[in-house]
């Protein structure tokens, strides 16, 4: 199974210039405890997929969404000459296809 | 009990003229609106240059207007055109006086500039009474100096001292959006944790539906510990998920929301239908900060660009694509050096198809049947990034694989002439905030009677 399978909405966006962050809204309550209780979103593959020190991840649980949200420091700041992504609107893709139990 | 309209969740983006009138039928307190955002990118707060056209703001700020001196109550817009700088305030002002002369409206206006004043940030800087936040690039005089623009993010007590001297309108710079819809309820009263709660939901307009499919107006309704949100569009609804939802939106935490006052924590916070559509939310608490500060953002000229668009459908070429491209950058180097000596300029390959959205992120090898390439030349003129991408532009259109013998046009370039002049680009270059001494000391209000 992967990740989009079992998720309602899966979206990068900056959460300011300096910061870019993932939310995962999973389809239910029950899919939501057992992703967020099998920590399929971890700080480990996002350090190794966007390149960072695996304490500059911060994953926070959102129980009254069912979603777990990911904030990373911007891999460039938004809309500098070396940007791709202004919004940070297109980050999300190696997440959509993550294996999940 | 206080009643809010948000009228859109960015002024100029528009809203249903249908639900505003639905909105006005259930009498809300004031009509507030965000018009700002750092989400475009640093061109808007270092050009002064505004997101939308002034016919959209136009359209949306008078169907405003009219609604809200017919029932006579507060407008409060914040974060002028896009960055707030006083351009944009200025800018967004002459449309409010267009539209009170074009419809024979008349009323008290205030205004919040919000740009910063480059010495006052010095002292300050000098004082230690600016630090980073999360991430920030390195601050010192320099940065001050070299930036286009500086704002500040008001928090609520400039639009509540405007409201206080009776004014009808207020047109923002800078401000946090949360402050335009916190301002009002807060000065009555309200309790803040219920208020700054409410303004992250609304802010965004109708963003907090569950299936929002245009942008529109939204509702709330406070008492003191609780709020309810209702869409004034038929067509929408409000889930608990889908209010709680919102509170990710472009926000680092779900839980925190950090203003100059102080910060709401919505850890406690429950969020319950009253009905399909309606969603009741309370439990959030709010802490005051025991330092007072307020957000900078800054912009500086990162230089002047051209750019080319063109593709590569030869397979040839895309089989062996990485050591082509390598070898291409190498030879542009090496002419722009034979023509321009020891130049300063940044060339960047941007390849569509491989890697545009993500750059060295990028997971995935394949590629596909063809690749499309943005060629892009910063230099400190226009003229200058110009003349270097004319040679890049010729160099790269007849850049040869080892396959083909005889001269090669090796890429398909859309237009004639193949750059395009992209003017200035310009980058944040702070992401830090200022301890005031009163939470008024950095912004100035005026006051005018239009008509």
């Amino acid at each position: 199974m992967k990740l989009w399978q079992v998720a309602k909405l899966i979206r990068s966006k900056n959460a300011g210039p300096f910061e870019l962050t993932f939310d995962v809204i999973l389809k239910d309550r029950a899919t939501y405890e057992k992703m967020r209780d099998a920590k399929v979103i971890n700080a480990e593959w996002f350090a190794r997929t966007y390149r960072l020190k695996p304490e500059v991840v911060a994953i926070i649980n959102y129980d009254a969404a069912n979603a777990i949200k990911v904030t990373i420091p911007r891999p460039t700041i938004s809309g500098d000459i070396d940007d791709n992504d202004v919004f940070g609107g297109q980050q999300y893709g190696p997440l959509v296809d993550l294996e999940v139990p | 009990m206080i009643r809010v309209l948000s009228a859109t969740g960015m002024l100029g983006s528009g809203f249903r003229e249908e639900t505003l009138k639905r909105a006005m039928a259930l009498r809300p307190d004031f009509i507030g609106a965000d018009s700002g955002s750092t989400d475009p990118g640093p061109y808007y707060l270092g050009s002064g240059d505004a997101q939308f056209s002034d016919s959209t703001y136009k359209r949306d700020l008078r169907l405003m207007l009219r609604a809200a001196r017919a029932a006579k109550i507060p407008v409060l817009v914040g974060s002028a055109c896009t960055a707030g700088i006083d351009a944009q305030l200025a800018r967004l002002v002459g449309i409010a006086r267009d539209i009170a002369r074009e419809d024979k409206l008349q009323f008290k206006l205030a205004t919040i500039a919000s740009e910063q004043d480059k010495g006052y940030l010095k002292r300050k800087l000098k004082e230690g009474r600016i630090t980073p936040l999360a991430n920030a690039p390195r601050f010192d005089e320099d940065v001050i100096e070299r930036s286009a623009h500086i704002v500040g993010l008001c928090g609520i007590e400039p639009y509540i001292e405007a409201l206080e001297h009776g004014a009808e309108v207020i047109i923002a710079g800078r401000s946090s959006d949360t402050s335009i819809f916190a301002a009002l309820p807060v000065m009555r009263g309200c309790n803040p944790a219920t208020a700054w709660h409410m303004a992250k939901i609304m802010e965004c307009g109708a963003a907090c539906v569950v299936q929002r499919k245009y942008p529109d107006c939204m509702v709330a309704t406070l008492a003191d510990d609780h709020f309810v949100v209702e869409p004034p569009n038929p067509e929408y609804r409000c889930d608990p998920v889908s209010v709680a939802s919102h509170n990710l939106y472009e926000n680092s935490t779900p839980y925190e929301l950090i203003e100059p006052s102080g910060v709401l924590s919505t850890v406690d916070a429950r969020y319950e239908a009253l009905s399909d559509r309606a969603v009741r939310v309370s439990g959030s608490s709010f802490r005051k900060s025991e330092r007072y500060t307020i957000k900078l953002e800054g912009a500086e000229l990162a230089g002047y660009q051209s750019i080319i668009v063109g593709s590569v459908r030869d397979p040839v070429i895309l089989r062996q694509f990485d050591s082509w491209l390598a070898g291409l950058e190498t030879a542009v180097k090496d002419r722009i050096r034979a023509v321009f000596g020891d130049v300063e300029y940044k060339f960047h390959t941007r390849v569509f198809g491989k890697n545009a959205a993500m750059g060295p992120l990028e997971p995935e090898t394949a590629i596909g049947h063809e690749l499309g390439l943005l060629f892009q030349v910063t230099a400190q003129t226009q003229e200058l990034a110009t003349a270097l991408m004319k040679s890049v532009g010729h160099m790269a259109v007849h850049y040869p694989v080892p396959e083909w013998s005889g001269l090669i046009t090796s890429i398909a370039y859309p237009y004639s002439p193949a750059e395009i002049a992209r003017g200035a680009s310009y980058r944040f270059n702070m992401n830090h905030v200022v301890e005031p001494a009163s939470p008024l000391e950095m912004f100035r209000i005026d006051y005018e009677s239009v008509r």
